[in-house]
């Protein structure tokens, strides 16, 4: 009789256990999908008086964390920055900007969730994310290119096109497709951030690594080693990005960005953050 | 799940490089365990002291830090590549954690069957193999189960450095899918299908040692 119950009571703990799980699966992907249903940014942001963005974190020039002040630094940061009183001034709402570090991999689901509102993160406008999300005009144009050991012999994408090279790159990036569009022989590392991916480089974990021409600015005045082989093989301007069907958000924000591109301001950035990269013509950068 | 019939062939080679990496380190860590479980039980205090610096050198170090070390610094002068030095890694900070628990199996045996067997001829290393770590192992074996299916979950550091398991081939997908929450409960159904039979085997071996007793 107390082995029959005790077996009982184990039958029925498995299937409530069983059951919880299940029902906890469940209510955490209809959460899931409600976060990733369509909630009208611009008012919210209007609502909370601040706007949430995310930027990174690793990227020199763009956004690294300040250790000392604990908050990123770069021209995202600064776009970011102008874009809110900008857009405060529009909509006559004041609004602060708060930011977020987000990686390359977590930026898209952290908008779809809307953990963040946008993300000004160097990412790069296209059709698959389109899909997903909507993006901005673009605020900075870039294209991809490599960084190589300057003794390294190769002077551009196309000399890697060999099973014995490895290009290093960032998980959730663009850069891994285009790679294996004009190197389809070489290996691909991918790695969880820009930091680790310059390390792995250093160590001899590949033989280049590559991204945006921009983000490898940043490394080759860090590492006077290290230098840009050829020139950019893609284009991919930057955009900003918001939720999908952010129709308001994003033209506030297009009105924003094309205000401050006219008065100059841009300019002003585009200066503080890329005049004194070693080998950048800076005023190509620049708004015309 | 059309997610995954779509990146069927991704998952599965991730799942058996994971597969791979944890076969690898559980074995090698049970060897090195139990090695330095010994050492640290060895009558001369000289090699007590290394096992023991080995065991909380291994033990207290963040699995992360050791991946990094091995897959940053050591690659410079051993060429090694990100499954190498995730799995060597996994192998040393687990086998760590294996050395406490067979240690800890070793202590619970009463000194008197060490005395014992001495007294009837039996060589250190005889009396230890053939008398102490049959019965250690038995008291160790629900708290090696633990580091076992720690040792799987661990693997996932491989990630990090590009190391093709499971876990970066989750995060491959997720970044171009841009489905990350489907992704990665895949990815730990995938996890389930090697730990849940692990965590059966262990309960049942433990099972049948309690009746061989």
């Amino acid at each position: 009789m107390e082995k029959a119950r005790k077996r009982q009571f184990g039958i029925i703990a498995t299937i409530v256990l069983a059951a919880v799980i299940v029902l906890g699966l469940m209510w955490a992907t209809a959460t899931a999908k409600k976060n990733a249903e369509h909630q009208d940014t611009l008012a919210r942001v209007e609502k909370l008086g601040r706007i949430v963005w995310g930027v990174k974190a690793d990227t020199k020039l763009f956004g690294l964390m300040n250790t000392k002040t604990g908050i990123p630094e770069g021209f995202d940061i600064d776009i970011a920055k102008a874009l809110t009183v900008q857009i405060s001034k529009q909509t006559g709402v004041p609004m602060s900007a708060e930011f977020v570090p987000v990686s390359s991999s977590s930026k898209m689901q952290l908008i779809k969730n809307t953990n963040i509102d946008g993300s000004v993160s160097t990412m790069t406008i296209t059709p698959e994310r389109k899909k997903i999300i909507d993006f901005t005009d673009q605020y900075f144009d870039a294209g991809q290119s490599i960084l190589v050991k300057k003794d390294s012999g190769i002077n551009s994408i196309k000399d890697m096109n060999d099973s014995k090279y490895t290009v290093i790159v960032v998980v959730g990036t663009t850069a891994a497709t285009e790679t294996k569009k004009f190197a389809p022989k070489a290996k691909i590392l991918a790695v969880q951030d820009y930091a680790t991916g310059m390390q792995a480089l250093k160590s001899g974990q590949g033989q280049a690594m590559s991204t945006d021409n921009a983000i490898l600015y940043g490394f080759a005045t860090e590492n006077p080693d290290y230098h840009i082989a050829g020139s950019t093989f893609t284009h991919g301007p930057y955009g900003i990005a918001f939720d999908k069907n952010q129709g308001p958000m994003i033209r506030e924000a297009n009105q924003a960005l094309a205000t401050i591109k006219e008065n100059g301001e841009y300019n002003k950035l585009i200066k503080k953050w890329f005049s004194d990269v070693p080998g950048l013509d800076w005023h190509s950068l620049e708004a015309k | 799940m059309a997610l995954l019939e779509n990146n069927f062939p991704t998952f599965m080679q991730g799942f058996g490089y994971t597969l791979l990496s944890s076969i690898i380190a559980l074995i090698g860590s049970m060897i090195l365990g139990t090695g330095f479980a010994i050492m640290q039980i060895m009558p001369q205090v000289w090699i007590r002291k290394i096992g023991n610096i080995y065991v909380q050198i291994f033990r207290n170090i963040p699995l992360l830090v050791i991946t990094f070390f091995f897959f940053l610094v050591v690659s410079k002068y051993v060429k090694m590549s990100g499954f190498t030095s995730g799995t060597v890694a996994l192998m040393l900070y687990t086998s760590a954690f294996i050395a406490e628990t067979v240690r800890a199996g070793i202590l619970s045996v009463d000194a008197g069957q060490m005395e014992g067997a001495r007294a009837n001829g039996l060589s250190f290393g005889q009396a230890l193999r053939f008398i102490i770590l049959p019965q250690a192992f038995r008291v160790a074996l629900p708290s090696l189960g633990n580091q076992f299916i720690n040792l799987v979950k661990n693997s996932s550091i491989l990630a990090f450095v590009g190391g093709l398991d499971l876990m970066y081939q989750g995060n491959m997908i997720a970044a171009t899918t841009f489905e990350t929450f489907s992704t990665y409960i895949v990815v730990g159904i995938f996890y389930l299908i090697i730990t849940l039979p692990l965590s059966y085997y262990m309960q049942h071996l433990e099972r049948k040692l309690k009746h061989a007793a």
